[in-house]
This record gives C-alpha cells, structure tokens and sequence, in this order.
C-alpha cells in the first residue's frame, strides 16, 4: 500500500489562519497588559493573510482534495472572503468595549481566529466528517467566547444554555448523519448524492434521517421551533461577542444548508421543502411578533435575527438555483446589517454603561445626528425599505418564492414583513421625537467611528453594484450541480 | 448473528433516553452533562453497526472523531458548570432563570 502525499494546496488559507491562531496563544502569553495591542494586530494580520491567500488561489473550476473531503470552489471562495471581512470588522468594534471592561485579553481573538477556521472547513466539506468537525470547531469557540466573562452570572448562564442546546443540536444532526449513511452507504456528500438519485424519494429510513439532520439545522441557524437559545445568549452574552455570534457564523449556517441539504440531498428536496415552509412562516412570525415586547435591545435583535432566518429560509425553499442564490444575497446582506446594529450598541456603550435599553437610545439625534442616521439607515435596511439594500434581500427571496407558484407563503412574508417593521420604526421614533435623558457625549476610539460610518455606508453604495453581487452568488451555486 | 434492527432500536432506545433525560431533569447540571454524551454514544452504536453491515470502515472512523469531540465537549461543558457554580454556588437546572428565553 503506498501513501500518496494529497494536495494540500487549497487548504493552505485554513492552515495559515490555523496555525497563526496558535502563534498567537503563545505570543500573548508573554506580552504585558500595555503591549496587548500586538494580538490584536497578529489576529488582523492573519485574516489580511488568509484574504490575500483565499484570492490567489482562487479557483475557477471545483478543486476536490484530502480523498474528497475538502473542496475548493467559487462558493467557498465568496462565503470565506466574506468571513474574513465580518470577523476582522468584529474585532475592530470589540476592542475598545474589551479594553473598558477588562476583557481585553488574547483569547478573545485567538477563539475568534479558530472559530473562523471552524467556519473555513463548514464552507469548504465536502465530506459528513468535515462538515461536523468545523461545525464542532465553530460550536465550541464559542460557548467558550460567550463564557468569556467569568464573574458575570448571566454571560455564564447563556453560555451553559447555549452549550447545552448547541450540543444537542449537534447529537441530532449526527444521528440524521447517521441513518443517512446506513441508507446511502457513503459519507462523503458528492456519492451520497450519486446514491439517491436511484433511490425511492419515500424510502421511509431516509426521510427519517432527513427530519434528524433537518433539526439539527434548525437549531444552528435558530429558526422557530429551535430558536430557544438564540435570545438568551443574545442577551447574556458580552456585546462584542453577541456581535462575532450574530455575523459571521450565520454565513457559516449558510454554507452548512448549502452543502448538506442541497449538495446532498438535492433528491428529497419534495420532502425538505414542506417541513422548511413550516419552519420559516413560523420563524417569520414568532420572530417579528414576540421581538415587538422587548425592551432590551440585543433581545429584539435576537428576535430580528430569527426572523431573518426565516426570510432566508424562503430562498432555500424554493428549491431552484435561483433561490439559493438569493437565499445567500440575503446571508451576505444581513451579516452586514446585522455587523452595523451590534455595533452601534458598542459604539454607544462605554465603562459602566451598557446601551442595551431601548430608552438608551431616546433623543440619540439630539446627542449626535450623525449616528442617529446611520441607525436610521441600518433600521431601514433591517425592515426592508425600498432605497436600502435591504429592501432587495427580501425582494429577491420573495420573488424567487413565487418563481415556484407559492404564492399564498409570499403573502405570509410581506405580512410579517410589515409586522417587523413596526418595531425598527420605534427605534426611530425612540431617536429622533424623544426628549434625551442622557446627554453624556458619545465616546468611542476612531477606528470604531470610521468602522460604523463605511459600515452603514456600504448597505447605500452597494447599491450601483447589486447586479455585480448577485451574478458572483448565482456564479457560485451554478457551480454546485 | 445479530441482526442489524437490533443495534438500530438500541441505539435508538439510548437516543430518545438522553433527549428525555435533557428535557426532564430539573435537578443537576451533570446530569444534563451525561445525558449529552449518551446521545453522542447513541450515535457511534449506530455508525458501528452501519460499517460493521455495510463492510464499509469509514463509518467506524467516524466513531473515533466523534468519541474524540466528544471529550473536548465535556472539558468546556465541565469548566461552564464550573464557572457556573462559582457565580451562583448551584448547579440546579432550574436556578438558571435569570434570561426569560
């Protein structure tokens, strides 16, 4: 038996991130509290790395390597860029809000850094076994971030609740991975693939393990009837990681759908699509509705976030190229709307204070018009008026929705899309027709200024380019079959 | 031979087990802890019995990865319930209620 050296080539930007994290350990170990910024920089440095990596290698055909467990293709090109820049944003807007609070330390960053590995591998498996392993990856970077706060009872208690869920979750996904190799033979997602196109779609063992790995799903992507955690870590958990939970990993859900429901069992999509109908009216709906009686802000953000969930859920329904590909226009936009509105929350908050009230926020315009506007901005992308990009996310999963006939489920969403909107207008309301009962000047370092006003800006001047965007993400799913 | 049904229905048995265990224990956090590697071991019985009938050993691979997450798991999952306990001197399942979820 001889041993053959795989190519290791398309892995390289994984390694590089993977192995800079652990220099990074080392290297903080021995810096004193002064010197701390150099993690920080080493962690910004490796995502500029692995970006400059990711785009030289860029491939324009599928590359399979390590006996087809890894592929390389224009997808896992687009999402992992796209990682890159959300956790390099992350960490600018966390590091003043770590250093306030005596959080500032490296681990910060180097789970950061292996979470984005964890996220790397979700985009690029091409094999059951790497796609749980960067889940897992993923997974337990952060319910260690989300406990980050030691003293703090309700950052600990998140985490454990997270922990607890986060697992099950993945207990179940394993167990729907499980039936479906029993019934396939194979793991690996292409042959799996190969396997059911000459099965019977009713194969009863097959929808059984379909329904197990569609749970576990649910559970990581937070959709309605599996969205328990998702409020509670939201809230329990210190900002700057409420923020890293509530960006980048919902592209790495992204990708997981992708290559598990879609890659693999593209052949049962009759039997996903009914239970994904289910899934997302209710995320819409309980989403938008419970989001309206809370008064904490990183809570209705949670429940926001649900019901995009469920908005996205809509183009993967809808079962055709052009949905997915809209399905993951709207990932891309919301991991950017979503990096905007934690943000601000940073932004507002300094030592001692947390703006995490939604009375925090009365009178912002009288305080500083300028952020008043970029939150007007974000909360009007958030629900999805027409001159934001936002507006275009839910267009095109919409109209991909009724590009298969569903229209009564594209009523559903523009109702509850008008329902959402109620609660992103208060907040407008809140900034600029209350009296403010703060007045304290805003405090933030310069970087994290100039971060929210290219970050809120992006959501205006993408528009020209929207066209640009959305080909890359079609280019990518065509790629898929 | 043991016939393939059975080690299903055993790991299925052992499966439902830890979900009931997950859900109906109100009393300790450790036993949430075991209740989560049992579901993890349900499935190994499941992926063992698959490669074992299939003579296919990438399933039997698969095992070694899962018992392997599955400590990293239990080291996090025992260092939450012990920053846990520091904070509020109880590991009770139902104390944990300060976040309305």
């Amino acid at each position: 038996m001889t041993f053959e050296m795989p190519n290791i080539l398309p892995a390289v930007p994984e390694i590089f991130v993977f192995s800079m994290a652990c220099v990074i350990l080392i290297v903080d170990l021995f810096l004193s509290e002064r010197r701390r910024i150099v993690s920080y920089l080493l962690a910004q440095a490796t995502l500029i790395g692995a970006a400059i990596l990711t785009f030289k290698l860029m491939v324009s055909e599928p590359v399979f390597t390590f006996s087809n467990m890894f592929v390389a293709d224009r997808l896992a090109d687009v999402l992992k860029l796209a990682i890159y820049a959300v956790t390099a944003s992350v960490f600018v807007y966390s590091r003043d809000y770590l250093r306030t609070r005596g959080m500032y330390r490296g681990e910060y960053f180097v789970l950061g850094l292996f979470g984005v590995v964890g996220m790397m591998i979700i985009v690029s498996a091409g094999h059951f076994l790497t796609l749980y392993l960067g889940l897992e990856l993923l997974a337990l970077s952060l319910y260690a971030m989300v406990a980050f706060q030691r003293d703090s009872s309700q950052a600990t208690e998140a985490a454990m609740k997270y922990f607890v869920l986060g697992a099950m979750a993945s207990g179940m996904l394993l167990y729907g991975m499980s039936i479906l190799y029993g019934v396939t033979g194979n793991l690996e997602i292409a042959a799996v693939r190969r396997a059911l196109a000459g099965m019977d779609a009713d194969n009863v063992m097959l929808i059984f393990g379909l329904v197990f790995v569609i749970v576990g799903i649910a559970f990581k992507l937070g959709a309605v009837p599996f969205h328990m955690w998702v409020p509670d870590v939201y809230h329990g958990a210190p900002t700057s990681v409420t923020l890293y939970i509530g960006t980048a990993p919902k592209l790495a859900a992204f990708a997981l759908v992708i290559r598990l429901l879609i890659g693999g069992l593209e052949n049962l999509a009759a039997s996903w699509q009914d239970i994904l109908v289910i899934l997302a009216v209710l995320s819409m709906g309980v989403g938008n509705v419970i989001a309206i009686a809370q008064d904490n802000i990183k809570r209705m953000l949670a429940y926001s976030s649900i019901s995009h969930m469920g908005f996205f859920l809509l183009g993967i329904l809808s079962a055709t190229p052009n949905g997915y590909s809209s399905a993951m226009f709207y990932v891309l936009i919301y991991a950017v709307m979503s990096l905007g509105s934690f943000g601000m929350i940073i932004l507002l908050s300094r030592s001692g204070f947390e703006a995490e009230r939604l009375e925090d926020f009365k009178g912002l315009n009288q305080r500083s018009p300028w952020y008043a506007l970029l939150m007007l901005i974000l909360m009007f992308s958030m629900a999805g008026v027409p001159p934001t990009v936002g507006f275009y996310a839910k267009l095109l999963v919409i109209q991909a929705v009724i590009g298969v006939g569903m229209v009564p489920l594209a009523i559903v969403a523009v109702l509850f899309a008008v329902i959402g909107a109620y609660y992103y207008l208060r907040i407008i309301k809140l900034m600029y027709f209350d009296e403010a009962e703060d007045k304290t000047p805003i405090v933030a370092g310069g970087d994290v200024r100039l971060l929210m006003g290219v970050n809120v800006m992006l959501l205006l001047a993408i528009m020209p380019w929207i066209g640009v965007i959305i080909d890359l993400c079609s280019q990518a799913i065509k790629q898929l079959s | 031979m043991i016939p393939l049904e059975h080690y299903l229905i055993l790991g299925a048995v052992l499966f439902s087990l830890s979900v009931v265990g997950i859900f109906l224990n109100r009393k300790n956090l450790v036993i949430l802890l075991m209740a989560i590697e049992l579901m993890l071991l349900a499935v190994n019985m499941n992926f063992v019995a698959f490669s074992h009938y299939l003579g296919d050993a990438a399933g039997q691979v698969f095992v070694f990865f899962i018992l392997t997450v599955a400590a990293a798991e239990a080291a996090i999952g025992l260092a939450i319930l012990v920053v846990v306990f520091r904070n509020r001197r109880s590991i009770n399942v139902e104390d944990l209620d300060t976040l309305k979820g």
